[in-house]
């Protein structure tokens, strides 16, 4: 590990403005995803600004719906009664998420920015375009049982891990962002990027800017909402595929859907085309097999996770009945 | 006197060590605050086969706080296993020793595996991904850390064989396996029972390369003192240590003391020495400090061993009634290009079940990885994932229940040694087992079974572990105040051998528990076995007794002839001891303590030391422990997650010392085969021959949602013949025949047999 200079920050604006002015500088939330990237020196930064005490970690009901601060813990999230009972998806992708331990101290804007678990991506001894740009991708002809099914480049399968961006994605959230020329907003589904010629670039947040909220839009029919993940072990284990649904029902046909897909791509992958289907169609099994074999119809496996789209499709399926069985 | 009174044996004594260890009072191998201590740091090759040109070792010199670089450019020559170690003497006595315990004549050659000189740093030769090419030593362990990462290693690559299947082609026949199995075994005619069969199964299972990862990462504190050496290492086996470091390093065993009192888990993976102990030792000498090197969880993927990939090939014949004609098991596994370990994956087969006609053959495949080494049940654990499947396989195929085709199997005599059995209780642990498991409730067919949306599904399969048992010495003092203190070399790899030895002492002495005080895991005290083939309380539990025993007869043997003394002139059979109090069986007011006898005497102390040897038990009798594993899992039909939501194992494993302890250890068992079954897997990818999953977060071991509620008992069983206790062991059968069990219940949930481990959602699809 490299020397690095820690400071803590009680100012957002002190916070942006060291990390804009070094290149090398990074902010520290929880830490769970820093740390360990720092000890296996797949990072190296020389400055970290930890931002824990900046007072960004309230949970509050807005006009248009529900800001959760930033630094808000992902456990004091999935645990909020307004969350619990506005949005269960979210409380429910969270608790799928890591340990008890780690959802602690893990914090929302550390959650959006948390990096592949691509085994290749964390071995400094193997070539990796994410890591080191250019030095190509050892995945691809590689082990790649968790690999991306969809929007991949040829110069990067992997998959973004988080559970929590995939609920996201289903609410339409949007981050707030402070940065040094101030203020703006991502939509969640704008936020991360397929990884194309440049997969050492996660998302669109540029250097210095921090994020200070994500906010959810006020929907209703989220109460109807279900976070179903597919994984090796029943518990600490990132998901082979994960499915986040909600659903608009008004006397057994759809009026509006959400669906979300994690496991399979860069970035949580909205299943656009399944919500196509299912938006005026009927509750029954048939539309939901069509919205998603809809989906898995622009599949490309990799050798090792063949088995991902058929995953993906009985798992929105299974998703979807769940939430249309709802009362 | 009545042999052991037997108060405190069977009891479920708490851990004795537990306080010790719940407050962080017990220390470990790295928890050694020595004085002026160095930090020792391994770096390891990045490519699997092939030649270092080059090591730059400037930048990493330079590097704030570096005390050492070692290479093989200059580490000191050490001796190789070719050539022997320095001195041989007594090197043989475990092995040898098992031997005559199987009543083999031994395949092993005579030399103790564990024993060998380990060469660390001595060539530019690169044999496996992951090898140690050096070791860096700082003030601080974040200064080793970052110097470490400043080597700058060119290499002359050439194209490694690291996955087995591939190389199949280049199978050979080992001349040796580690354990007096011979690679082939034969009898009868294979090909004639198999013709005669009404009903055959011919499959192919396999289980994945698995690692051990106790929870406390090997580590070793190494201190010079001129020429005396003292390593606190995180070992299973103390003098195995001492005397591999002295045959590696070419000085006297006598020089060196190893420690390891506290171990936190071992599974196998602590038995055999390692290159970091070594490096561990080199760098203390070169930097003339303590250093302390600790494997990372890392670099335990190559530093400390692993299980073997298995394929094995098992062909099964029977008559429609459910007798077998015909068992034949082919396995190959692989070792490592500069050394043969062959795992014994056949070996319970031949012994199993009644049948004339027997093929079991072991063939090793040599890779580009590191080598492989014993982990829990050696041998059974993956050959009896195979064979128990493959007999369910054949129950279905002859529409018989699983269990009965086992009773109809089951064997008067151990047909391969020709030897009657010491005791034999696996009609009657799948008898309790069944009933308590609620086996009548199954549906034999497969899919027949729901639970709502879930498939629900019953398994079973045998479990089976050899008895063994090996030379051990102990010495016991009994002092002034009536209370004991035991010593030998064993270690406590969290099995509770402290705890065992307590109440051996305490019972064999006549005094209460909280009166004895076991010190293991430490050379300086009498040779003992390390803890492995679960033969620790079997071993180190009769050199205790008999060490109690002597002490006993000592201190009575004073009294009886002392006309001071109340006992004087009674005989032995005529006494009896209760809390350190000796009496007359007719009179038990005639009668006094151990402090009266020893003060009388102006005694501060009583001892004696004994050396405790197998007798020929073993060339009698065939000795094993046995039981019944039952599995129910609840498996998502569409998703293909399987849960296992009951474990039940049944066992017969001779005198029960601790039903506290011996019940973990069975529940542990349990465990780390529910991981076998449905998680543990490491993946080697061909281009690098690396371990790609190599970390905790990767390498699936279960977590507490995966593990059910678990029961595990004993069924009665006394063996006269097994040792003077009647103790089996029980470190290991635990694990043995779960996977099977699961993998057997999984069927039975989905009709879907998964011959290839773990069984992981995407096989179920
Ligand atoms: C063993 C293990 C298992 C896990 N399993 C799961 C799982 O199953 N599902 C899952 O979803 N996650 C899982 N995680 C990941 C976990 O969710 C993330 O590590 C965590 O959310 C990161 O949050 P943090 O606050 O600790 O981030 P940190 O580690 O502190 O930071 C991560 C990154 O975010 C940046 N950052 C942090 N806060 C901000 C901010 N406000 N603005 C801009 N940038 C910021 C940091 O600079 C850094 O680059 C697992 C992690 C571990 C270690
Ligand atoms: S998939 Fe992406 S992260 Fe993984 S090795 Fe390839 S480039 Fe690196």
């Amino acid at each position: 590990m490299k020397l690095f200079a820690y400071t803590r920050a009680t100012e957002q604006d002190v916070a942006v403005n060291t990390v804009s002015r070094n290149q090398s500088a990074k902010f520290i939330g929880g830490g769970t995803n820093l740390l360990d990237l720092m000890k296996e020196n797949v990072e190296q930064p020389n400055q970290l600004i930890d931002i824990n005490s900046l007072p960004l970690s309230k949970i509050e009901v807005t006009r248009n719906g529900v800001r959760i601060g930033a630094m808000a813990r992902n456990s004091d999230v999935a645990y909020n009664a307004i969350i619990q009972e506005r949005y269960p998806l979210l409380s429910q992708a969270l608790l799928a998420g890591a340990s008890p331990q780690l959802r602690n101290m893990a914090t929302v804007g550390g959650n959006l920015m948390q990096r592949t678990r691509c085994y290749y991506f964390y071995d400094t001894a193997m070539p990796c375009n994410k890591r080191e740009p250019g030095s190509g991708c050892a995945a691809i002809e590689g082990f790649n049982r968790i690999h991306a099914i969809f929007g991949a480049s040829d110069q990067c399968i992997a998959t973004h891990p988080s559970d929590m961006c995939v609920a996201l994605a289903a609410l339409d959230a949007v981050v707030q962002v402070q940065g040094p020329k101030g203020d703006r907003q991502i939509p969640i589904t704008d936020f991360h990027r397929l990884p194309g010629d440049t997969p050492q670039i996660d998302t669109v947040l540029q250097h210095g800017e921090l994020i200070t909220a994500v906010d959810l839009p006020n929907l209703p029919f989220a109460k109807r909402s279900h976070y179903l993940k597919v994984r090796d072990r029943a518990s600490y284990a990132f998901a082979l595929v994960s499915v986040a649904t909600a659903l608009d029902i008004e006397n057994g046909i759809i009026r509006a859907a959400r669906v979300a897909m994690g496991g399979v791509a860069h970035k949580p992958w909205r299943a656009v085309a399944a919500e196509e289907i299912l938006v005026g169609a009927k509750v029954n099994q048939e539309t939901f097999r069509a919205a998603a074999e809809a989906t898995v119809k622009e599949a490309k496996p990799q050798k090792h996770n063949k088995f991902k789209v058929e995953m993906a499709k009985r798992a929105i399926m299974r998703s979807l009945t769940e939430v249309g069985e709802m009362a | 006197m009545n042999d052991p009174t037997n108060k405190a044996i069977g009891k479920p004594l708490d851990r004795v060590d537990g306080r010790l260890k719940v407050t962080g009072a017990a220390r470990y191998a790295a928890e050694f605050p020595l004085k002026n201590m160095a930090h020792a740091v391994l770096v390891q090759s990045a490519i699997a086969k092939g030649r270092i040109t080059n090591i730059d070792t400037s930048a990493a010199q330079k590097s704030p706080g570096v005390l050492a670089v070692i290479t093989h450019l200059n580490a000191p020559k050490l001796a190789s296993p070719q050539s022997g170690g320095g001195d041989s003497s007594g090197g043989d006595a475990q092995v040898t020793a098992a031997n005559a315990q199987s009543g083999e004549s031994g395949s092993a050659g005579g030399e103790n595996p564990f024993e060998k000189p380990v060469p660390v740093l001595q060539s530019d030769q690169i044999n496996f991904y992951g090898q140690h090419i050096g070791v860096v030593v700082a003030e601080t362990l974040e200064q080793a850390r970052h110097a470490a990462t400043l080597l700058r290693v060119t290499y002359r690559e050439e194209r490694p064989a690291t996955v087995m299947a591939a190389n199949l082609a280049n199978a050979y026949k080992p001349q040796s396996l580690l354990i007096p199995l011979k690679p082939d075994t034969q009898r009868g005619d294979i090909q004639g029972g198999l013709k005669a069969a009404d009903v055959q199964v011919d499959h192919t299972y396999t289980t994945p390369n698995e690692h051990h990862q106790p929870m406390e990462a090997h580590a070793t504190t190494a201190v010079w003192d001129g020429g005396q050496l003292t390593l606190y290492d995180s070992s299973q086996n103390v003098n195995g240590v001492q005397k591999t470091v002295a045959n590696t390093l070419r000085i006297p065993p006598e020089n060196i003391r190893v420690i390891a009192s506290f171990v936190g888990g071992g599974f196998g993976s602590k038995y055999p020495v390692r290159g970091h102990t070594i490096l561990a030792a080199i760098a203390a000498q070169q930097v003339k400090r303590p250093v302390k090197l600790v494997v990372t969880r890392e670099q335990m993927f190559t530093s400390v061993g692993f299980r073997s990939h298995s394929s094995q090939r098992i062909r099964l014949g029977a008559k429609k009634d459910g007798k077998l004609t015909a068992i034949s098991h082919e396995i190959h596994t692989q070792t490592s290009v500069f050394e043969e370990f062959i795992e014994h994956v056949g070996v319970a087969t031949p012994m199993l079940y009644d049948t004339q006609n027997l093929l079991v053959t072991h063939r090793g495949v040599r890779l580009n990885l590191p080598t492989p080494t014993i982990m829990r049940a050696p041998g059974e654990s993956p050959g009896m994932f195979a064979f128990e499947s493959a007999m369910d396989e054949l129950a279905y195929a002859l529409k018989l229940d699983p269990i009965e085709l086992r009773l109809r199997n089951e064997p008067e005599r151990d047909l391969e040694k020709g030897l009657p059995w010491s005791s034999r209780s696996l009609v009657e642990s799948f008898r309790q087992g069944a009933k308590s498991f609620g086996w009548e409730r199954r549906n034999p067919e497969p899919r027949s079974m729901r639970d709502g949306r879930y498939l629900i599904g019953m398994g079973t399969a045998t479990a089976t572990y050899p008895t063994n048992r090996m030379p051990s010495s102990a010495k016991v003092r009994l002092l002034a105040d009536g209370s004991a203190q035991v010593y030998l070399a064993a270690t406590d790899i969290g099995t509770g051998t402290y705890t065992m030895l307590t109440q051996i002492a305490a019972d064999a002495l006549g005094i209460p528990t909280e009166r004895v005080r076991v010190e293991i895991g430490d050379t300086k005290m009498p040779r003992t076995p390390g803890s492995g083939g679960s033969w620790g309380a079997a071993s180190y539990g009769s050199a205790v007794q008999s060490a109690c025993v002597a002490v006993r007869a000592k201190i009575l043997g004073m009294a009886r002839l002392d006309p001071r003394s109340p006992l004087k002139g009674l005989s032995n059979v005529g006494m009896d001891i209760r809390e350190g109090r000796i009496f007359s069986k007719r009179d038990s007011s005639r009668g006094e303590t151990y402090q009266e006898i020893l003060a009388r005497n102006n005694l501060k102390v009583t001892e004696a030391e004994v050396e405790s040897t197998p007798d020929e038990a073993a060339k009698k009798y065939s000795m094993h422990a046995f039981g019944a594993q039952f599995a129910q899992v609840r498996v998502d039909p569409d998703l293909g997650m399987v849960r296992v939501t009951r474990f039940l194992g049944t066992y017969g494993a001779g005198r029960i010392l601790n039903p506290k302890t011996a019940r973990s250890q069975m529940i542990g068992g349990i465990i780390m085969g529910i991981g076998m079954a449905l998680h543990e897997e490491t993946v080697v990818d061909d281009r690098y021959g690396h371990f790609v999953n190599h970390n905790l977060g990767e390498y699936h071991v279960p977590v507490h949602a995966d593990i059910p509620a678990i029961e595990a008992f004993f069924v009665k069983e006394n063996d006269p013949h097994v040792n003077p206790l009647g103790i089996k062991g029980v470190g290991e059968i635990g694990i043995v025949g779960v996977a099977a069990a699961v993998a057997n219940a999984v069927y039975h949930a989905t009709g879907k047999r998964i011959r290839d481990l773990p069984i992981t959602p995407d096989k179920l699809l």
